[in-house]
């Protein structure tokens, strides 16, 4: 029996038709667009002003409280403004817009290709470079790394699991990195392993990418002996921090609690690789591989990119949109964001840009609920979709609450498998953040 | 600048939809479809074609001219109400109680309830049992009919297996003289195919083939048919081991009458079953107990249908209590 988590979940075609191109560099565009917010939690503090000259990797955004992170710049050049800018919804955020000149890198950045495989630093060294540099969870949430490296008191990590799964179709960064730069990947790991004080760890990868399996078993098996690699049985959404750790150590998180209250964290397979190269090279995360891909495209690509790049520009450099795109999502099919605005630029978490024809990505017209079950089928929290659905129409809260909406994912699984194509997730999202407002207003006993 | 669809995820899907599905459940019903039609001839396809027609059409004239509604009869369903109507019937019903058949499953227990995904009771059933009640005479003439399959066979009377039980014992036989005196109550012939009793009840493996495709394309779970089956099997073979001169073994019991027909094909309908496994099981179990005790206590051979619609009343309340297994314990956050 292969292992995979054990509730719901759905199998969508896995589309990876970009695992074959390797990681390409990103020319410099001329205009950098980086954003004060790439992170969850309190936007940073612009520490420049219009004209200054900034270098590569400089900092110039303060991490402005405890869930905050540092940003760095991309590019060296001179700061062309700091404003607001529409993002890719088309929301106004804080940006440095730096014009490039050259690419005149800080000195402390290690740029040698070599891998540095001596961890000299302590474990609250590690947590404070990794906060020094800016590292945030690349999985999708964009959670500061040295905030989840830091359990709060009375609480211990026993393991550390990497997360390779890449669930979501198209997406194919994570899988470059774990066959491009696996040994990075590991000792990634192996930094994140001695911070938390641990001495397991795993890394999950789905079983649809057996080189990756391959790649990471040889290593592990010769030099990183204290991490085990996880092949794990395809199937959405493995990635999800929670169903991850039932699927590698069959522990369940609890209800609103937290990866650490099973004893676990949980790393994207990017994170661990920028987590490398903050502590062994010194160098802050302003660049990440970047997934554009689309069965519309002529050509796949995985591409380094500098943080701030406009989405416009990546789209150029690939051909342009082309006639029958209907939706640019930033992320994946079934989590990602729909690029309202190309002039958007991209931050640390952006993982793909992924071009849907409208034969693809459609919605079709909603009919009645035929009572099927196949959403509860498919919810991986074991809540019922459908009923959370006429909940949050009729806008019962206490109702929703009852029927724990806050436990819900947002993977979108229910949606993806309803026949008579109710916008099920539309509604519970909306619901479950109106239901999380009321039980955050409640006064604390 | 081209206009880009913005929309929250998830940004594709599966590719499933409710015509698919009703589909589905017509392949899955057309082994025993082809069963009747060999079995029956004309009869199975007057049966057939009338239930179909009439139940897409009832459904038809009331969103149109009745509620004013989007006509949704494209999506199938009716059609398999009219197929499910006509395999509980017998192949000898007559056109015009087809229809009535017709217009009360569509009609009254579907669309005043609202249409498809509202009603309570399996609208089929509701249709049979309406028959039952008000032309017993008709709704219990098991005659076979001729049929092209069957050249030189003329028309028989075949009496169902459970009938010739219960009204032998009622003659005070025991289940072995029965069974001896009607030498075609063989598991075989009731496994294969046998003609008499309604026109989808002939073939049990036709049903089961049918199941086994339902299951294939994921359209059902196993839990309900398996409970039902399960459940039938013990209760029976409980009252087998006490008497086997009263009472017929298990196997007897599961293919004889509709427990296959309505295990697979009208308890697992979807608006009028539970949402969760636990309540799947529950419903099963209680489907039945109802059924083996219709058989052997109530006033007619078979009671299949009967305790369906009694387990589709309670599943409203199976779907509020009978909540499924959560992801994670419940921890307080004080």
């Amino acid at each position: 029996m292969r292992r995979t988590f054990s509730m719901g979940g759905v199998h969508p075609h896995d589309c990876k038709i970009s695992a074959d191109s390797a990681i390409e560099t990103f020319p410099l565009p001329q205009r950098m667009y980086i954003s004060m917010s790439q992170h969850l939690g309190a936007p940073a503090k612009p520490l420049v002003q219009k004209g200054d000259k900034v270098r590569t990797g400089q900092l110039i955004g303060a991490s402005a409280g405890f869930i905050s992170a540092n940003i760095h710049s991309s590019v060296s050049g001179t700061v062309a403004a700091v404003e607001p800018y529409a993002d890719l919804a088309g929301n106004p955020v804080m940006h440095v817009i730096i014009d490039v000149e050259g690419d005149e890198w800080d000195e402390s950045i290690d740029r040698t290709p070599d891998i540095v495989r001596d961890i000299t630093l302590s474990p609250t060294e590690i947590i404070k470079r990794i906060a020094d540099c800016g590292v945030v969870g690349l999985g999708g949430a964009s959670f500061p790394t040295h905030v989840k490296l830091s359990p709060p008191p009375g609480k211990k990590a026993e393991f550390l699991i990497i997360n390779g799964a890449e669930c979501e179709p198209y997406l194919t960064s994570d899988y470059r990195l774990m066959i491009e730069h696996a040994e990075e990947v590991l000792l990634g790991a192996r930094i994140m392993m001695k911070a938390l004080g641990v001495v397991e760890g795993y890394i999950g990868i789905e079983d649809n990418k057996p080189e990756a399996i391959k790649k990471m078993r040889e290593l592990t098996a010769s030099s990183y002996p204290e991490i085990k690699v996880v092949s794990l049985r395809k199937k959405y959404p493995q990635g999800g921090e929670k169903q991850l750790i039932d699927a590698v150590t069959g522990r369940r998180v609890p209800s609103m609690g937290l990866p650490i209250d099973a004893g676990v964290v949980v790393q994207n397979v990017g994170t661990s690789f920028a987590v490398y190269e903050a502590v062994q090279k010194n160098k802050p995360l302003f660049e990440g591989v970047m997934t554009v891909t689309g069965e519309c495209l002529d050509s796949q690509h995985n591409f380094l990119l500098r943080v701030g790049t406009p989405f416009e520009k990546i789209l150029e450099a690939v051909g342009g949109v082309p006639q029958k795109t209907a939706k640019i999502i930033s992320g994946g099919p079934m989590m990602g964001k729909a690029v309202a605005n190309l002039s958007a630029a991209s931050v640390k978490s952006t993982s793909s840009l992924l071009l849907l024809t409208e034969k693809q990505t459609k919605r079709m017209e909603e009919s009645e609920c035929i009572r099927c079950g196949k959403c509860v089928q498919a919810c991986p929290m074991g809540l019922e979709p459908y009923l959370l659905n006429k909940l949050a129409r009729a806008g019962r809260m206490e109702d929703l609450e009852h029927n724990k909406v806050y436990d819900c994912i947002e993977c979108g699984c229910c949606m993806f498998t309803c026949p008579a194509y109710i916008p099920l997730l539309d509604y519970i999202r909306t619901a479950k953040a109106d239901v999380m407002r009321i039980m955050r207003s409640r006064p604390k006993k | 600048m081209r206009k880009l669809i913005v929309s929250p995820a998830p940004h594709v899907h599966g590719d499933e939809s409710t015509r698919k599905i009703m589909k589905d459940v017509l392949i899955a019903l057309a082994p025993s479809m082809l069963v009747a039609v060999y079995f029956y001839g004309l009869s199975a396809i007057k049966l057939l074609l009338v239930g179909v027609i009439a139940c897409m059409g009832v459904e038809f004239l009331i969103q149109k001219y009745l509620m004013r509604t989007k006509v949704t009869v494209t999506d199938l369903s009716a059609a398999v109400t009219g197929v499910l109507l006509a395999l509980n019937l017998p192949p000898t019903a007559p056109w015009w109680v087809i229809v009535i058949g017709a217009v009360v499953a569509i009609g009254v227990a579907k669309m005043t309830f609202g249409g498809l995904g509202h009603n309570i009771f399996n609208p089929a059933l509701v249709g049979r049992v309406f028959l039952l009640i008000s032309f017993p005479v008709i709704m219990t003439d098991w005659t076979v009919p001729a049929s092209w399959f069957r050249p030189g066979v003329d028309a028989v009377t075949g009496a169902t297996p459970l009938a010739l039980v219960k009204e032998g014992l009622a003659q005070g036989m025991t289940v072995d003289q029965i069974i001896s005196a009607n030498p075609d109550l063989t598991y075989g012939q009731m496994l294969f195919a046998r003609a008499g009793g309604s026109a989808g009840e002939a073939s049990a493996l036709a049903i089961i083939l049918g199941f086994i495709y339902l299951l294939v394309r994921r359209v059902i779970r196993p839990h309900i048919p398996v409970t039902i089956i399960l459940t039938v099997a013990v209760m029976t073979g409980i009252f087998w081991l006490i008497d086997p001169s009263q009472y017929t073994d298990p196997l007897f019991n599961i293919l004889t009458g509709g427990v296959l027909l309505g295990s697979v094909f009208m308890a697992t309908d979807y608006v009028t079953s539970p949402m969760a496994v636990k309540g799947m099981v529950i419903y099963g179990i209680g489907i039945g107990v109802l059924t083996v005790l219709i058989r052997y206590f109530g006033s007619y051979p078979e009671g299949v249908s009967f305790a369906i619609l009694i387990m589709n009343s309670i599943v409203p309340l199976l779907n509020k209590y009978i909540k499924p297994a959560r992801f994670g314990k419940e921890v307080s956050h004080a």
